[in-house]
This record gives structure tokens, sequence and C-alpha cells, in this order.
């Protein structure tokens, strides 16, 4: 039984890791806190295709981090975005949703608002980078879906973030 | 039709759904012959009166009188007798509505009942003369006597008397409700409200529903939907399923819709749900944005709420009987929490425009705002009291949340709570007690609703599992 729970917190964890704590996904009950968009993709340890969104999602990193009440995209955020867009530009068929979180530590109307200029930060810049304006759309969660649910810094310098969940076909 | 009262579609959860009902509630209709004259009572009572030389209410033939801004108030002694059963089948509403009426107005933390363990005599006889002397003698300063008897239909007849104990005076007139049995509970609170009123000369809010987001789930993952419940935490009912999430629901001015915002479409957007029939239409739908933190004008004919464009959230104003919607501030900051003053004149909302979070009043039509806190810390989520005298608000500072209130301008703040998380508060009907979220912290961390006087006293949890809440207007 321990072991079993143990394989089950594990397989959890890996798929939170792996496959972005994004959570836009319209035909998902509420968002997960884990799996997102189309990629169920196993994680794997051998090498990912490029192509792939397992690749986009673990190798480059789907999402960037922000800091206390604030939109602004860091130096590594820059860096991880630069990667974003080069995928998207190559892999010119997928489209992309951002989400912009906040942590808990503000009222819920704002976080909102500060959600949505996160987003907005990031889809700025990948727009920036030659991303089609038209393949990219924000939405902001707020406070809403936090994937660390502990109440001190190191969780919530995990929460404050924007994810890119890559989906296939049109944004509507 | 007010608040999901009949007829409901989705299964027989409220109330007193006789139209009659409503008339009878609405005229608040005194049945003759309950302003009896006691005049022999009254002379033994004189009497007695002299004789006692303990209280000061006895020796004072002032009315009984509860001054609700007197800073050193205390709570006012009464008494609820079990209800008089006057047919058969009426003893379990006898006691029920006994015990809601002394729920309401000791949970009012205005006044304390006298336990029935103390009672020298009872009420046998709704119509016999009361035994002051017996309520004097354990300083029942207030007596509510009442009497329910059933009839056809699945009726019940709710009467009920008033009386100053020491001035051994009925209060006001005797009043009668009459109702379908599943509507008991609505009459208990008509008459702690008339109590409520008669003794401290203000409007009540017992009979009064709140608007709510009900969670479960993980932190994580907490699933929400929209549910409704008496003001006191009972006859709750869900609105809508938790496929989705939802926050932040308001009612509207006479209480028969609430606007609120759903991830519906993934996207958050402002939706307007009939309580009576749960039907429910997406308000505001432009394609790339989202809307959030609507609430209805005092006419009940607009709504005021955050649109987001890109990175930039503004309010705006919508007529719900259509046209185009007018925006009503253009900055590059965060514009949202609107709220209308009373008269429809005026919004308060919160800004980021100074670098933080601060509190801001406008014209109802847009135009020059001028910021009005100015203290320590973030303010938020500004709430304008139904009285028009105060702004409730949530304010953060140093690490901890308080909800509090200050006056139209500003000035005289006064903070009511501090915890981990309060947030988003609610006016009582009568602009005196304040409902709120409280969050605990940590990875078990809930919301749990909680309610407090003006005065900073009476801090209390109303519901756990809760968020969002909003409080109805006094129900007709």
């Amino acid at each position: 039984m321990k072991t079993l729970s143990t394989a089950v917190l594990l397989v959890a964890s890996m798929g939170l890791s792996a496959c972005s704590g994004g959570l836009f996904n319209q035909n998902d009950r509420l968002g997960t806190g884990g799996g997102a968009g189309i990629d169920n993709t196993p994680v794997t340890t051998g090498a990912l295709d490029p192509s792939s969104v397992a690749y986009f999602n673990q190798t480059i990193g789907d999402r960037v981090l922000f800091a206390v009440d604030t939109s602004t995209l860091t130096d590594v955020g820059r860096a991880t975005l630069a990667q974003q867009a080069g995928w998207l530009n190559t892999n010119t068929t997928y489209t992309a949703i951002i989400e912009g979180h906040a942590d808990e530590q503000g009222t819920r109307e704002y976080n909102l608002a500060l959600g949505a200029r996160r987003a907005a930060a990031v889809r700025d810049y990948l727009v920036s980078q030659g991303v089609p304006d038209a393949r990219l759309r924000t939405v902001t969660f707020g406070k809403e879906r936090p994937i660390e649910i502990c109440s001190t810094e190191a969780c919530y310098s995990k929460n404050r973030r924007a994810v890119t969940v890559i989906g296939a076909g049109a944004i509507s | 039709m007010i608040l999901g009262l009949p007829p409901l579609t989705f299964g027989a959860m409220l109330p007193v759904g006789n139209k009659t009902v409503y008339d009878t509630l609405h005229t608040g209709r005194a049945v003759k012959g309950y302003a009896m004259k006691h005049r022999f009572i009254v002379a033994v009572g004189l009497i007695l009166t002299a004789l006692m030389t303990v209280s000061a209410q006895a020796q004072a033939q002032e009315p009984l009188r509860l001054e609700l801004d007197n800073p050193n108030i205390e709570p006012l002694p009464f008494a609820v007798p079990v209800f008089v059963a006057e047919t058969a089948g009426a003893d379990q509403y006898a006691a029920d509505l006994a015990r809601v009426v002394a729920a309401d107005l000791t949970g009012s933390g205005l006044f304390q009942e006298i336990s029935q363990d103390a009672f020298i005599s009872g009420v046998t006889n709704f119509d016999s003369p009361v035994q002051f002397a017996d309520w004097k003698a354990i300083n029942a300063q207030a007596l509510v006597t009442g009497a329910v008897s059933t009839a056809g239909d699945n009726q019940i007849v709710v009467k009920f008397r008033l009386f100053d104990v020491f001035s051994e005076q009925q209060m006001g007139e005797g009043l009668q409700f009459v109702g379908s049995t599943d509507g008991w509970r609505r009459m208990a609170h008509k008459v702690a409200d008339a109590v409520y009123s008669r003794i401290t000369g203000e409007g009540a809010y017992f009979d009064s529903r709140v608007v709510y987001v009900s969670e479960s789930g993980p932190k994580n993952a907490r699933a929400k939907r929209i549910a409704i419940m008496d003001y006191d935490g009972e006859n709750n009912q869900f609105l809508t399923t938790d496929q989705s999430i939802v926050l932040a629901p308001r009612f509207s001015p006479t209480g028969d819709r609430v606007i609120y915002t759903s991830y519906e479409t993934g996207f958050p957007k402002i939706y307007v749900l009939d309580v009576a029939s749960v039907g429910r239409q997406v308000l505001q739908d432009q394609p790339g944005t989202m809307s959030f933190a609507p609430r209805f004008a005092p006419d009940g004919q607009s709504v005021v709420y955050s649109l987001t464009t890109g990175s930039n959230t503004d309010l705006y104003k919508m007529n719900l009987n259509g046209g185009a919607p007018q925006q009503l501030t253009s900055d590059p900051t965060i514009e949202t929490a609107p709220s209308f003053s009373p008269d429809g004149s005026q919004i308060v909302f919160e800004s980021d425009r100074s670098g933080t979070q601060q509190l801001y009043v406008m014209p109802a039509s847009g135009g020059e705002a001028s910021r009005i806190s100015f203290g320590q810390g973030r303010y938020g989520t500004p709430v304008w009291s139904p009285r028009g005298d105060l702004i409730a608000f949530t304010k953060q500072n140093r690490g901890r949340f308080h909800i509090g209130v200050m006056n139209t301008d500003g000035s005289g703040e006064r903070l009511l709570t501090a915890s981990f998380l309060d947030e988003g508060p609610t006016w009582s009907p009568n602009g005196r007690v304040i409902m709120f979220t409280r969050e605990t912290s940590g990875a078990s961390g809930a919301s749990t609703l909680h309610s407090v006087d003006i005065s900073g006293r009476n801090l209390r949890a109303i519901r756990q599992g809760a968020s969002d809440p909003s409080w109805s207007p006094l129900l007709k």
C-alpha cells in the first residue's frame, strides 16, 4: 500500500513537472493543475523529438516566473521565451494559450488583473520574436489555480507564473 | 418572485411559496385584538415595579431601546418561550420557531438569550395576560411570545407579540404571518426582524439570503459552484454545477438575479443568472477579452465590471437592455472591483495607478477619480454600505489581511478583522454587519464565510468551504 501510494505520488509529481501545470483545456473539467492542452506524452528518459510538445514543455520549458506583484520578464524568462518562440516559429501548426497566474497573497480581482498582465507580457514577447499574434491567446486564472499549495515563498515563487500551453488548430 | 422563491424548476428547495403569504408578510397586517389592554395587569405590575429596586429599567419607564451606535452597548437579555401550539401537529413548529427567533437575536451579538431552564413560568395561552413578575425575576428585559397553528394545504399561521417586561408594555402591535409549512424559517426570521427593529429603531437583516461560492476539493484543483443560503447558513442550494470555475456572485438590487464570473468557455466571462429559473446567459462575450468583477447598479438596469484587453484592465458599464458598453476608465493600470453608491451617482473602485492598490471614487458616468485611501498597505474590494455612510474594504499590510470600513471620503478608517487572508466584504441589508471570506494558510488551507459587526464585535463563522459572499436586500 505504501509502495503503491509512493508510486502514485511519483507519477503525479512527474506529471506536474512534465506537462506544465497548464490549465487551459476546454474539455477539461476544471483544469487539473497538472495536465493540460493536448500533451499526454509520457515522460521518457530518452531524447525527445524536438518537434514534440513534450520537448517544448520539458526541454525548453513551458513557463516563466515573476517577482511579487510584477509582470516584468526576468532574464531567465526572456531566454525561455526566446526558445519558445523558436519552437513556435518552426512548428507552425500549433497554437498556444498563455495562462497568467498569481500567488495567493492578494485579493481575487486584483490577482485576475495581475495574471492577465503576466500572460500579456509573455504574449507580447513571443510576438516580438516573430510568433504571429493570431496563434496566441491569453487567459488569467488569478490565484485560482496554484500548482504549489504551501503558504510560503517557496510555493508562491512557483505559482507566480505564466504557462504557455500548446494546442492544435485555430484559436477561437 | 424574490430570491429564488417559487416557482422553482429545480426541486422544491425553497419555502414560503404562496402569493398570499407575500401579501400578508408584506403588509405586516396586525391581527385584531392583539394590542390587548391589560389594565389590571399593568396596575399590578406597577405595584410590583414600585417594590423592585434592583433594575434601572424598573425605575425608569423609558421604552426599551438599544442604541447601536453606543460604543458600550451590552447585549440585552431576552426570553423566547416555546411558541404555543394552537392545533395538533404544530408542536414541532412551535419549538423550532422559538429556537430560530432566539438564534437570530443572539447571533446579532446585541441580544442575550435567557435559558428556558431559568423560566419561572411558560406561556401556554397566547392571549392570556403576561406574568411580568416571572420575567422580571429572571431579568428578561424583552419577552417574545408566539403561537402557531396549522391550516389546510400545508399552511401555518404564526403570531407573535413583543413585550417590554420592565415597563410592562407591549412593543408595537402583534403580527401574524401566514405561509406554507416549509417556509417556517422565514416566518421565524420575520419575527426576529420585527423584534430587532422595534428595539433598535433600525432596519433588520434576518430575513435575507446570501449568494456565495461553495468550494470543495484540494487547493490546487478547487471545485467551485454558485450557491445560495439563508443569511445564517441554512437552506443551502446550488445554482450552478462545479464544471467551471465561478467567482464572486452578486445579487441584483431586488435579489431576483445574480451576476457572476465563470470560466465556462475557458476564459473569464460575466454571466447573469435568474435565481428562480436558474437560467443563465453570458453578458459580455467580446472575443479576445476577459471580464470579471461585475456589480449591479442600484436601479438594476446596468452593470459595472472590469474588462481586460491585452495587459490592461479597465472599468466598463453595460446596460442590461442592450447598447454598447461604456468605458468608464482609460488608464494603462489595473482598475477593478467597482461598487456603486446606493444613490447610483458614484462608483468606488480599486486601482494601482499610484503604484499600489488604492481606493478611488468617481462619478458613475466616469470622469475624474479622487483617491480616498492613504494609510499603510494596499486597499482593495471596496463596497459601499447600503446606508451610504461607509465603504468596506480589504486591506493588505505587513503580510496580514484585514476587513475595514472608512467614511466615503476616506476618513475614519477602522480595521475590524485581522488574519492570514480576509477579503471580499459584503454588507447586511441594514449596513450593520459585514460578511467576508476568511482563508486559512498552508496546504490544507480552506475558505470560510465569517461575519462581523461594524463595531468590530461579534466575529462569527457562518459557513465552511465557502467564499465570495454577497448579501441580499431584506426580503419582501
